[in-house]
């Protein structure tokens, strides 16, 4: 049998679900040759494959370049996972929202700084106006709550897709916030 | 116009950047950027919540460090109702630092950097990791598991969840320690030992291998930053004074946290989110130090704890200006962790009941500095009569690491990266002085992949010369 290719990615998030997923622990080398790691901050390749069969996708979308990665990851993906509040429902990185990006950036490079204050602009790319959770963007084939979600939670959500079923009702497993 | 060569995304770090190399006429290196490239905004979004929510959201900074944040944060808190966490609340809270401490160093060691001296830094990309390592070297992959399960199971053991646990509240923490909970991680305490006996032993042999790296590696000298025991000339990560030493481990300066802006200065480049902190005597960028597992051993001649104070001895005998050094004063700090550990849970004051003080916001500001598992962790709230947050300024222990991350980069690009003839372990190895750092990037900021291209060559009018496909 083929093994399943599993690519991971983390966009606006804290990798607090990404460690959540380490958190299976042994489990982790039980189901290690079952699939292959082609894309993931684990690992060193550095491009996303052309086509993968599933993606987990820790975070929110706050940047161009998270915008620009989930789209191309979207259309490059047969079963696209969004891992964890960030990513489901914005969470944590949408709290900037009701702020201006200038205030945002005033805060840190301006008013603290005691040497050079001034908006970081070059080579970095620019926030969005407003974070936003995945499925505002793209299509999202099975959401995981939770801040993060437990490992456990993770760890059947990964064993379903290996066993070719979509996990289509989690909440059993998990809850926003848990 | 120059050539540049872009490495991007840097992977097995925390968080996201990348590296750009200028290369001169000749194909030479000429300079060599850490770019981060994403900003958060916590200091932004606390505005006008309730001091008693800060260690919730700001454990949300990071994933892994999650426990240093939460602990700065409520010391903070604390400064703010006046209040000091003492007695038996104060040991738990230790006892979950250490073990966040280890679980964060085993992960940067095993799981992060281990692929690089055991496949080695020119080996296949695709198996450079710890997945290939669990084919190629499964004993010491479990081994990795296993000691990042030490820490977090403890955390979840104590704190109810290993990541973001409500556990760690503003006045102490929220639950006793049971007895059942105290014997179970006694019984884990062995096997944690065996572990880093193990690792030590071969991972000692193996800087034989690296002596290269080890004189290029971000090696020059700088001054160094931690926390020190407020009492005693010992290791401390909860909670002490904050030092300055030299490259002899002289001390130049040391000081409560609540004058850190008489020393510490933020300086800001336009090409990347993450700041430039330096020691403000000496200015910007001359005031270059680090933070962290090297800069704690290096400020002070004992830890405090007989197994770790032994490898120490040894430790002091090498190059301690290194970087590469970070990795092995890692794991001596693990064993140090596990040794205080054991010695805290022995103590039967550990199962006490007073574990939580309850007060208002009684001044208007509140400093609070921990050491995270990457150095020196500083949170600074002000508040308004009613306890709602009105300012933060957090200094994170990464963005510290900034100047010398940068000058380290450079420095082996100039040693390895021949523009003429690019190969991958060329371009890894730049990765790898970044690694040795450990950076948490979400912490401070974090950034972008730029996903088509990972390292490219261009002429003088932006043709492609050479790409490495990664
Ligand atoms: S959902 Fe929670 S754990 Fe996951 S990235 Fe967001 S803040 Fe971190």
């Amino acid at each position: 049998m083929s093994k399943v290719t599993l690519a991971t990615t983390w966009l606006d998030g804290c990798s607090g679900c990404h460690m959540s997923l380490l958190d299976i622990d042994e489990r982790l080398i039980d189901i290690a040759d079952k699939i292959d790691v082609v894309y993931s901050p684990l690992v060193d390749m550095k491009e996303y494959p052309e086509q993968v069969d599933v993606a987990i996708v820790e975070g929110a979308v706050s940047s161009e370049e998270d915008l620009h990665k989930i789209r191309m990851i979207r259309s490059r993906t047969k079963i696209l996972v969004a891992l964890g509040d960030c990513a489901v429902a914005g969470n944590i990185p949408t709290m900037r929202n009701k702020f201006s990006r200038e205030e945002l950036l005033d805060v840190a490079y301006i008013k603290s700084a005691t040497e050079n204050p001034q908006h970081p602009s070059e080579v970095i790319p620019a926030l969005l106006p407003k974070a936003v959770p995945l499925h505002e963007v793209v299509d999202i084939d099975v959401f995981v709550q939770g801040c993060p979600p437990s490992a456990d939670t993770i760890f059947h959500t990964i064993a379903e897709l290996l066993a070719g079923r979509i996990p289509a009702d989690l909440t059993e497993h998990t809850r926003p916030g848990a | 116009m120059t050539q540049q060569i872009v490495i991007d995304p840097v992977t097995r770090i925390e968080g996201h950047s990348k590296i750009t190399i200028q290369l001169d006429d000749t194909g030479n290196v000429a300079d060599a950027r850490f770019h981060v490239t994403q900003y958060r905004g916590f200091e932004k979004i606390c505005v006008g919540r309730p001091f008693y929510e800060m260690p919730a959201l700001m454990g949300r900074i990071c994933g892994i460090c999650t426990i240093s944040h939460m602990l700065a944060s409520a010391q903070a808190c604390e400064e703010v109702m006046s209040v000091r966490v003492m007695g038996t609340a104060r040991r738990l809270r230790e006892v979950v630092n250490y073990a966040s401490l280890i679980q964060s160093h085993a992960l940067s060691f095993f799981h992060l950097s281990s692929p690089d001296f055991l496949l080695g830094m020119d080996s296949d990309p695709a198996k450079r990791s710890i997945f290939g390592l669990m084919e190629s070297n499964p004993e010491i992959a479990r081994d990795g598991v296993r000691l990042r399960r030490f820490g977090q199971r403890i955390i979840e053991l104590m704190a109810g969840k290993r990541i973001h646990p409500t556990w760690i509240v503003v006045g102490g923490v929220s639950e006793r320690l049971s007895p059942e909970t105290r014997e179970e991680i006694l019984g884990m305490i062995p096997e944690a030992y065996e572990i880093l006996q193990r690792t030590l032993g071969w991972f000692k042999r193996t800087l034989e291998d690296y002596r290269e790296e080890i004189r290029i590696f971000a090696d020059f000298p700088s001054l160094f930053m931690g926390l020190v025991d407020e009492h005693d000339e010992k290791h401390e990560i909860y909670r002490g004074r904050i030092r300055i030493a030299d490259v002899n481990g002289k001390v130049v300066a040391e000081f409560h946290r609540n004058r850190y802006q008489e020393f510490i200065g933020e300086a800001v480049e336009p090409w990347t989110y993450l700041k430039f902190p330096y020691y403000l005597p000496e200015g910007y960028p001359d005031g270059i130090y680090r933070v962290g597992p090297l800069a704690r051993l290096n400020i002070l001649d004992r830890l405090g704890t007989p197994m770790a104070d032994q490898e120490l001895v040894e430790f002091k005998d090498l190059n301690r200006l290194s970087s590469f050094h970070y990795h092995l004063a890692r794991l001596i700090e693990c064993l140090h962790a596990v040794e205080r550990i054991e010695q805290y849970m022995a103590d039967p004051a550990i199962l006490g009941n007073r574990v939580r003080a309850v007060a208002n916001a009684n001044v208007d500001s509140g400093i609070g500095v921990t050491e995270a598992p990457r150095g020196t962790l500083i949170h600074h709230y002000t508040v308004d009569e009613q306890g709602l947050i009105t300012g933060a300024n957090l200094v994170v222990s990464t963005t510290h690491n900034n100047l010398a991350m940068n000058r380290g980069v450079l420095q082996t690009a100039r040693r390895y990266v021949d523009g003429n003839k690019l190969t991958e372990g060329m371009l890894n190895r730049v990765e790898a002085v970044i690694r040795s750092f450990d950076p948490c990037l979400s912490c401070s900021t974090h950034a972008y992949d730029r996903l088509s291209l990972d390292v490219e060559l261009r002429g003088p009018e932006g043709e492609l010369l050479d790409e490495v496909l990664r």
